[in-house]
Protein backbone atom coordinates (compact mmCIF):
# COMPACT_ATOMS: atom_id res chain seq x y z
CA UNK A 1 0.00 0.00 0.00
CA UNK A 2 2.75 2.78 1.20
CA UNK A 3 4.74 1.21 -2.14
CA UNK A 4 1.74 2.01 -4.21
CA UNK A 5 1.10 5.32 -3.11
CA UNK A 6 5.00 6.18 -2.86
CA UNK A 7 4.92 5.44 -6.50
CA UNK A 8 2.47 7.23 -7.36
CA UNK A 9 3.73 10.22 -6.07
CA UNK A 10 6.96 9.49 -7.47
CA UNK A 11 5.85 9.24 -10.82
CA UNK A 12 3.52 12.19 -10.56
CA UNK A 13 5.37 14.86 -7.91
CA UNK A 14 1.94 16.63 -8.07
CA UNK A 15 1.66 16.79 -3.96
CA UNK A 16 5.45 17.04 -3.15
CA UNK A 17 5.71 19.85 -5.91
CA UNK A 18 2.73 21.82 -4.19
CA UNK A 19 3.43 21.24 -0.64
CA UNK A 20 6.95 22.49 -1.14
CA UNK A 21 5.85 25.72 -2.86
CA UNK A 22 3.35 26.21 -0.31
CA UNK A 23 5.75 25.89 2.71
CA UNK A 24 7.74 28.25 0.95
CA UNK A 25 4.80 30.42 0.48
CA UNK A 26 4.28 29.99 4.19
CA UNK A 27 7.84 31.07 5.02
CA UNK A 28 7.30 34.40 3.11
CA UNK A 29 3.68 35.14 4.73
CA UNK A 30 5.73 34.38 8.16
CA UNK A 31 9.06 36.61 7.34
CA UNK A 32 6.34 39.70 6.39
CA UNK A 33 4.21 39.25 9.28
CA UNK A 34 7.28 39.70 11.79
CA UNK A 35 8.99 42.16 10.18
CA UNK A 36 12.68 42.43 9.66
CA UNK A 37 13.49 42.29 13.70
CA UNK A 38 15.70 39.78 14.13
CA UNK A 39 15.82 38.89 17.78
CA UNK A 40 11.59 38.35 17.51
CA UNK A 41 11.83 36.19 15.02
CA UNK A 42 14.66 33.88 16.95
CA UNK A 43 12.06 33.59 19.76
CA UNK A 44 9.12 32.20 17.66
CA UNK A 45 11.47 30.19 15.48
CA UNK A 46 10.17 26.85 17.00
CA UNK A 47 6.29 27.77 16.78
CA UNK A 48 6.47 29.02 12.93
CA UNK A 49 8.58 25.96 12.21
CA UNK A 50 5.81 23.67 13.67
CA UNK A 51 3.02 25.81 12.29
CA UNK A 52 4.69 25.15 9.08
CA UNK A 53 4.66 21.84 9.30
CA UNK A 54 1.36 20.85 10.75
CA UNK A 55 -0.23 23.21 8.09
CA UNK A 56 1.85 21.49 5.14
CA UNK A 57 0.86 18.34 6.86
CA UNK A 58 -2.70 18.72 7.09
CA UNK A 59 -2.77 19.43 3.18
CA UNK A 60 -0.55 16.55 2.70
CA UNK A 61 -3.13 14.28 4.61
CA UNK A 62 -6.20 15.28 3.56
CA UNK A 63 -4.92 14.16 0.08
CA UNK A 64 -4.18 10.70 1.38
CA UNK A 65 -7.34 9.29 0.05
CA UNK A 66 -8.09 11.09 -2.92
CA UNK A 67 -6.56 8.95 -5.22
CA UNK A 68 -8.93 6.28 -4.16
CA UNK A 69 -11.72 8.84 -4.02
CA UNK A 70 -11.16 9.98 -7.88
CA UNK A 71 -10.18 6.96 -9.88
CA UNK A 72 -13.76 4.99 -8.16
CA UNK A 73 -11.36 2.84 -6.26
CA UNK A 74 -13.12 3.62 -2.74
CA UNK A 75 -14.69 0.57 -3.35
CA UNK A 76 -11.44 -1.36 -4.00
CA UNK A 77 -9.90 -0.44 -0.49
CA UNK A 78 -13.23 -1.64 1.19
CA UNK A 79 -13.08 -5.01 -0.44
CA UNK A 80 -9.31 -5.52 -0.14
CA UNK A 81 -8.93 -8.77 1.70
CA UNK A 82 -7.03 -9.23 4.75
CA UNK A 83 -6.59 -6.76 7.78
CA UNK A 84 -7.90 -3.22 7.35
CA UNK A 85 -5.08 -2.14 9.69
CA UNK A 86 -2.80 -3.20 7.18
CA UNK A 87 -4.39 -0.28 4.87
CA UNK A 88 -3.63 2.25 7.73
CA UNK A 89 0.19 1.29 8.31
CA UNK A 90 0.52 1.33 4.69
CA UNK A 91 -1.71 4.84 4.41
CA UNK A 92 0.19 6.38 7.53
CA UNK A 93 3.80 4.65 5.77
CA UNK A 94 3.03 6.76 2.55
CA UNK A 95 2.15 10.35 4.27
CA UNK A 96 4.98 9.82 6.66
CA UNK A 97 7.91 9.70 4.52
CA UNK A 98 5.68 12.18 2.24
CA UNK A 99 5.70 14.70 5.17
CA UNK A 100 9.32 14.08 6.51
CA UNK A 101 11.01 15.23 3.12
CA UNK A 102 8.61 18.18 2.74
CA UNK A 103 9.56 18.63 6.65
CA UNK A 104 13.53 18.23 5.95
CA UNK A 105 13.74 20.49 3.11
CA UNK A 106 11.78 22.97 5.19
CA UNK A 107 13.72 23.10 7.91
CA UNK A 108 17.09 23.37 5.79
CA UNK A 109 14.67 26.76 3.60
CA UNK A 110 14.68 27.69 7.82
CA UNK A 111 18.46 27.64 8.57
CA UNK A 112 18.92 29.08 4.85
CA UNK A 113 16.67 32.07 5.24
CA UNK A 114 16.70 33.11 8.74
CA UNK A 115 20.17 32.27 9.68
CA UNK A 116 19.91 29.77 12.23
CA UNK A 117 22.53 27.81 13.93
CA UNK A 118 21.17 24.24 14.35
CA UNK A 119 24.66 22.49 14.82
CA UNK A 120 24.95 20.05 17.53
CA UNK A 121 21.41 20.30 17.98
CA UNK A 122 20.62 18.43 14.92
CA UNK A 123 20.23 14.97 16.36
CA UNK A 124 17.58 15.92 19.06
CA UNK A 125 15.74 17.89 16.46
CA UNK A 126 15.77 14.79 13.96
CA UNK A 127 14.02 12.89 17.02
CA UNK A 128 11.45 15.45 17.85
CA UNK A 129 10.60 15.68 14.10
CA UNK A 130 9.80 11.83 13.57
CA UNK A 131 8.14 11.74 17.10
CA UNK A 132 5.37 14.60 16.33
CA UNK A 133 5.23 13.89 12.70
CA UNK A 134 3.82 10.28 13.92
CA UNK A 135 1.50 11.58 15.80
CA UNK A 136 0.52 14.32 13.43
CA UNK A 137 0.32 11.87 10.97
CA UNK A 138 -1.50 9.20 12.84
CA UNK A 139 -4.57 10.85 13.68
CA UNK A 140 -4.42 12.71 10.48
CA UNK A 141 -4.48 8.99 8.56
CA UNK A 142 -7.51 7.96 10.60
CA UNK A 143 -9.77 11.65 10.31
CA UNK A 144 -8.69 12.09 6.37
CA UNK A 145 -10.35 7.90 6.34
CA UNK A 146 -13.19 8.83 7.86
CA UNK A 147 -13.81 12.68 5.76
CA UNK A 148 -13.00 11.40 2.62
CA UNK A 149 -16.88 10.80 1.95
CA UNK A 150 -17.95 13.11 3.59
CA UNK A 151 -19.62 16.60 1.96
CA UNK A 152 -17.31 19.69 3.33
CA UNK A 153 -14.73 17.78 3.62
CA UNK A 154 -11.45 20.24 2.94
CA UNK A 155 -13.22 22.09 6.10
CA UNK A 156 -14.30 19.40 8.16
CA UNK A 157 -10.22 17.60 8.18
CA UNK A 158 -8.82 20.40 9.71
CA UNK A 159 -11.35 21.75 12.36
CA UNK A 160 -11.37 17.59 13.40
CA UNK A 161 -7.58 17.89 13.48
CA UNK A 162 -6.61 20.36 14.71
CA UNK A 163 -7.85 20.82 18.41
CA UNK A 164 -6.61 16.99 18.64
CA UNK A 165 -3.25 18.01 18.02
CA UNK A 166 -2.46 20.68 20.65
CA UNK A 167 -0.44 18.47 22.78
CA UNK A 168 1.74 17.74 19.97
CA UNK A 169 2.21 20.96 18.92
CA UNK A 170 2.82 21.93 22.42
CA UNK A 171 5.45 19.08 23.04
CA UNK A 172 7.09 20.00 19.89
CA UNK A 173 7.61 23.56 19.82
CA UNK A 174 8.87 22.88 23.59
CA UNK A 175 11.21 20.67 22.63
CA UNK A 176 12.32 22.60 19.36
CA UNK A 177 12.54 25.68 21.83
CA UNK A 178 14.43 23.97 24.32
CA UNK A 179 17.13 22.43 21.58
CA UNK A 180 18.10 25.87 19.81
CA UNK A 181 18.69 27.10 23.52
CA UNK A 182 21.54 24.60 23.39
CA UNK A 183 19.31 22.85 26.59
CA UNK A 184 19.71 19.30 27.40
CA UNK A 185 17.43 17.19 26.33
CA UNK A 186 17.29 15.99 29.63
CA UNK A 187 15.33 19.35 30.45
CA UNK A 188 12.33 17.99 28.54
CA UNK A 189 12.37 14.52 29.12
CA UNK A 190 8.62 14.93 30.37
CA UNK A 191 7.60 16.30 26.75
CA UNK A 192 9.37 13.86 25.13
CA UNK A 193 7.58 10.79 26.87
CA UNK A 194 4.40 12.84 26.48
CA UNK A 195 5.19 12.81 22.61
CA UNK A 196 5.52 9.42 22.70
CA UNK A 197 2.39 8.41 24.59
CA UNK A 198 0.42 10.64 22.20
CA UNK A 199 1.97 8.61 19.35
CA UNK A 200 1.01 5.23 20.78
CA UNK A 201 -2.91 6.29 21.91
CA UNK A 202 -3.10 7.78 18.21
CA UNK A 203 -1.19 4.51 16.57
CA UNK A 204 -3.26 2.31 18.77
CA UNK A 205 -6.88 3.71 18.92
CA UNK A 206 -5.88 4.30 14.45
CA UNK A 207 -5.21 0.82 14.20
CA UNK A 208 -7.71 -0.48 16.34
CA UNK A 209 -10.95 1.42 14.77
CA UNK A 210 -9.49 2.03 11.02
CA UNK A 211 -12.02 -0.88 9.83
CA UNK A 212 -15.00 0.85 11.43
CA UNK A 213 -14.31 3.64 9.50
CA UNK A 214 -13.77 1.31 5.73
CA UNK A 215 -17.09 -0.31 6.64
CA UNK A 216 -18.88 1.16 3.86
CA UNK B 1 -38.34 7.34 34.62
CA UNK B 2 -37.42 10.60 32.93
CA UNK B 3 -39.66 12.62 34.38
CA UNK B 4 -38.86 11.33 38.05
CA UNK B 5 -35.11 12.37 37.58
CA UNK B 6 -36.44 15.71 36.22
CA UNK B 7 -38.36 16.69 39.62
CA UNK B 8 -35.44 15.32 41.38
CA UNK B 9 -33.00 17.72 39.77
CA UNK B 10 -35.58 20.20 40.09
CA UNK B 11 -35.95 19.84 43.76
CA UNK B 12 -31.80 19.18 44.50
CA UNK B 13 -31.40 22.60 42.14
CA UNK B 14 -33.75 24.36 45.00
CA UNK B 15 -31.68 22.99 48.11
CA UNK B 16 -28.25 23.93 45.74
CA UNK B 17 -29.82 27.61 45.49
CA UNK B 18 -30.46 27.65 48.98
CA UNK B 19 -27.23 25.93 50.03
CA UNK B 20 -25.17 28.87 47.88
CA UNK B 21 -26.81 31.54 48.28
CA UNK B 22 -28.67 31.00 52.31
CA UNK B 23 -26.43 28.55 53.99
CA UNK B 24 -23.13 29.43 52.27
CA UNK B 25 -21.35 32.26 53.91
CA UNK B 26 -19.98 35.19 52.48
CA UNK B 27 -16.85 35.20 51.29
CA UNK B 28 -14.42 38.31 52.81
CA UNK B 29 -12.21 39.20 49.99
CA UNK B 30 -14.32 37.92 47.06
CA UNK B 31 -17.98 39.13 48.28
CA UNK B 32 -21.03 37.89 46.72
CA UNK B 33 -18.95 36.94 43.50
CA UNK B 34 -17.55 34.31 45.15
CA UNK B 35 -20.73 32.12 44.63
CA UNK B 36 -21.36 31.54 41.27
CA UNK B 37 -18.38 28.97 42.24
CA UNK B 38 -21.41 26.61 42.89
CA UNK B 39 -22.47 27.04 39.54
CA UNK B 40 -18.98 26.87 37.60
CA UNK B 41 -16.99 24.67 39.86
CA UNK B 42 -19.67 21.68 39.17
CA UNK B 43 -20.45 22.28 35.92
CA UNK B 44 -17.00 21.33 34.49
CA UNK B 45 -17.19 18.14 36.86
CA UNK B 46 -20.53 17.40 35.42
CA UNK B 47 -19.14 17.57 31.80
CA UNK B 48 -16.11 15.62 32.15
CA UNK B 49 -18.45 13.39 33.84
CA UNK B 50 -20.78 13.18 30.91
CA UNK B 51 -17.30 13.06 28.34
CA UNK B 52 -16.47 9.65 30.12
CA UNK B 53 -19.97 8.91 29.28
CA UNK B 54 -19.99 9.53 25.91
CA UNK B 55 -16.30 7.32 26.01
CA UNK B 56 -18.29 4.46 27.30
CA UNK B 57 -21.11 4.69 24.88
CA UNK B 58 -18.89 5.13 21.58
CA UNK B 59 -17.13 2.28 22.77
CA UNK B 60 -20.11 0.15 23.28
CA UNK B 61 -21.95 1.46 19.94
CA UNK B 62 -18.59 -0.32 18.18
CA UNK B 63 -18.54 -3.19 20.27
CA UNK B 64 -22.16 -4.06 20.05
CA UNK B 65 -23.64 -1.64 17.41
CA UNK B 66 -26.80 -1.15 19.24
CA UNK B 67 -28.37 2.02 17.89
CA UNK B 68 -29.17 3.26 21.70
CA UNK B 69 -25.83 3.01 22.49
CA UNK B 70 -24.62 5.64 19.75
CA UNK B 71 -28.01 7.69 21.14
CA UNK B 72 -26.18 7.76 24.57
CA UNK B 73 -23.15 9.08 23.48
CA UNK B 74 -24.28 11.55 21.12
CA UNK B 75 -26.50 13.08 24.42
CA UNK B 76 -23.77 13.15 26.75
CA UNK B 77 -21.52 14.57 24.46
CA UNK B 78 -23.67 17.13 23.45
CA UNK B 79 -24.93 17.62 27.10
CA UNK B 80 -21.27 17.74 28.24
CA UNK B 81 -20.55 20.28 25.88
CA UNK B 82 -22.89 22.68 27.09
CA UNK B 83 -22.60 22.46 31.00
CA UNK B 84 -18.34 23.35 29.77
CA UNK B 85 -19.63 26.13 28.04
CA UNK B 86 -21.77 26.82 30.92
CA UNK B 87 -18.29 26.69 33.04
CA UNK B 88 -16.30 28.84 31.06
CA UNK B 89 -18.99 31.56 31.00
CA UNK B 90 -19.40 31.45 34.34
CA UNK B 91 -15.40 31.69 35.03
CA UNK B 92 -15.07 35.00 32.41
CA UNK B 93 -17.81 36.55 34.67
CA UNK B 94 -16.71 35.36 37.40
CA UNK B 95 -12.70 36.80 36.45
CA UNK B 96 -14.14 40.24 35.32
CA UNK B 97 -14.18 41.68 38.95
CA UNK B 98 -11.95 39.02 40.57
CA UNK B 99 -8.89 39.27 38.58
CA UNK B 100 -9.84 42.28 36.09
CA UNK B 101 -10.43 40.15 32.60
CA UNK B 102 -12.45 38.11 31.14
CA UNK B 103 -9.84 35.50 29.92
CA UNK B 104 -6.46 34.94 30.85
CA UNK B 105 -4.51 31.70 29.15
CA UNK B 106 -4.03 30.00 31.90
CA UNK B 107 -3.68 26.40 31.84
CA UNK B 108 -6.82 25.66 33.68
CA UNK B 109 -8.65 27.66 30.87
CA UNK B 110 -6.85 27.19 28.28
CA UNK B 111 -7.06 23.10 28.44
CA UNK B 112 -10.83 23.40 29.23
CA UNK B 113 -10.99 25.41 26.18
CA UNK B 114 -9.13 22.78 23.79
CA UNK B 115 -11.54 20.04 25.41
CA UNK B 116 -14.72 22.31 24.48
CA UNK B 117 -13.41 22.76 20.74
CA UNK B 118 -12.39 19.05 20.57
CA UNK B 119 -16.40 18.07 20.80
CA UNK B 120 -17.77 21.61 18.99
CA UNK B 121 -15.93 19.56 16.13
CA UNK B 122 -17.29 16.27 17.29
CA UNK B 123 -20.91 17.87 17.07
CA UNK B 124 -19.64 19.72 13.65
CA UNK B 125 -18.74 16.05 12.56
CA UNK B 126 -22.33 14.37 13.81
CA UNK B 127 -24.23 17.23 11.58
CA UNK B 128 -22.06 16.83 8.35
CA UNK B 129 -22.52 13.21 7.55
CA UNK B 130 -25.64 12.52 6.49
CA UNK B 131 -26.02 9.07 6.79
CA UNK B 132 -27.11 8.33 10.30
CA UNK B 133 -25.31 4.57 10.65
CA UNK B 134 -22.26 6.08 9.33
CA UNK B 135 -22.25 9.22 11.54
CA UNK B 136 -22.77 6.68 14.36
CA UNK B 137 -19.77 4.76 13.50
CA UNK B 138 -17.55 7.90 12.72
CA UNK B 139 -18.48 10.18 15.52
CA UNK B 140 -17.67 6.93 17.89
CA UNK B 141 -14.31 6.89 16.62
CA UNK B 142 -13.75 10.54 17.39
CA UNK B 143 -15.50 10.46 20.13
CA UNK B 144 -12.77 7.92 21.58
CA UNK B 145 -9.74 9.87 20.20
CA UNK B 146 -11.00 13.12 21.80
CA UNK B 147 -12.03 11.09 25.15
CA UNK B 148 -8.68 9.77 25.40
CA UNK B 149 -6.89 13.27 24.08
CA UNK B 150 -8.29 15.20 27.42
CA UNK B 151 -5.23 14.10 29.87
CA UNK B 152 -2.86 14.36 27.12
CA UNK B 153 -4.00 17.86 26.59
CA UNK B 154 -4.35 18.04 30.01
CA UNK B 155 -0.65 17.49 30.61
CA UNK B 156 0.46 19.64 27.88
CA UNK B 157 -1.23 22.52 28.68
CA UNK B 158 -0.14 22.38 32.25
CA UNK B 159 3.11 22.01 31.54
CA UNK B 160 3.18 24.94 29.01
CA UNK B 161 2.10 27.65 31.23
CA UNK B 162 3.99 26.70 34.56
CA UNK B 163 7.25 25.49 32.39
CA UNK B 164 8.01 23.02 34.88
CA UNK B 165 7.21 20.18 36.13
CA UNK B 166 4.73 19.47 38.74
CA UNK B 167 5.75 18.61 42.04
CA UNK B 168 3.08 15.72 42.42
CA UNK B 169 -0.24 14.99 40.67
CA UNK B 170 -2.40 15.78 43.84
CA UNK B 171 -1.59 18.41 46.05
CA UNK B 172 -1.47 18.21 49.49
CA UNK B 173 -3.51 19.79 52.45
CA UNK B 174 -6.28 19.78 49.93
CA UNK B 175 -8.79 20.39 52.55
CA UNK B 176 -8.94 24.14 53.49
CA UNK B 177 -12.69 25.04 52.52
CA UNK B 178 -15.13 25.95 55.21
CA UNK B 179 -17.47 23.07 55.58
CA UNK B 180 -20.46 25.36 55.02
CA UNK B 181 -18.74 25.98 51.64
CA UNK B 182 -17.71 22.37 51.08
CA UNK B 183 -21.00 21.17 51.36
CA UNK B 184 -22.65 23.61 49.16
CA UNK B 185 -20.36 23.00 46.08
CA UNK B 186 -21.30 19.17 46.58
CA UNK B 187 -25.22 19.60 46.90
CA UNK B 188 -24.40 21.44 43.76
CA UNK B 189 -22.35 18.62 42.21
CA UNK B 190 -25.34 16.59 42.72
CA UNK B 191 -27.67 18.83 41.53
CA UNK B 192 -26.03 19.67 38.46
CA UNK B 193 -25.19 15.47 38.18
CA UNK B 194 -29.11 15.44 38.16
CA UNK B 195 -29.80 17.95 35.59
CA UNK B 196 -27.23 16.49 33.17
CA UNK B 197 -28.37 12.97 33.67
CA UNK B 198 -31.98 14.31 33.21
CA UNK B 199 -31.11 16.04 30.15
CA UNK B 200 -29.09 13.18 28.57
CA UNK B 201 -32.28 11.11 28.98
CA UNK B 202 -34.34 13.40 27.15
CA UNK B 203 -31.63 13.78 24.42
CA UNK B 204 -31.51 10.80 23.93
CA UNK B 205 -35.40 9.73 23.42
CA UNK B 206 -35.61 12.46 21.51
CA UNK B 207 -32.78 11.08 18.70
CA UNK B 208 -34.90 7.75 19.37
CA UNK B 209 -38.30 9.86 18.24
CA UNK B 210 -36.01 11.39 15.42
CA UNK B 211 -34.95 8.29 13.95
CA UNK B 212 -37.76 7.11 14.18
CA UNK B 213 -39.79 9.66 11.77
CA UNK B 214 -37.00 9.54 9.28
CA UNK B 215 -36.78 6.01 8.67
Amino acid sequence: MAWKDLLVERRSKETLNALLFFSLALLFVFQFALGPDRERLAAVLPGLLWLGFILSGVLALGRAFLVERENDCWEGLLLAPGDKSAIYLGKLAGSLALMLVVEALVLALFVLFFNVDLGPALPGLALVIVLGTIGVAAVGTLFAAMTAQVRARELLFPVLLLPVLVPVLLGTVRVTEALLLREPLAAVAHWLQLLVAADVVYLTVGLLTFDVILEG
Amino acid sequence: MSTALGWLAAVALTAGLVMGFGVAPLELTQGNVQRIMYLHVPAVWVAYLAFALGLAGSIAYLAGRRPGADRVAHAACEVGTVFLGVNIATGAIWGKPTWGTWWTWDARLTSVAVVFVMFIAYLLLRQAVEDRERAARYAAVLGIVAALNIPLVHFSVYWWRTLHQPPSLLKPGSSTMPPAILAALLVNFAALALLGAYFVTRRARLLAAEEEALA
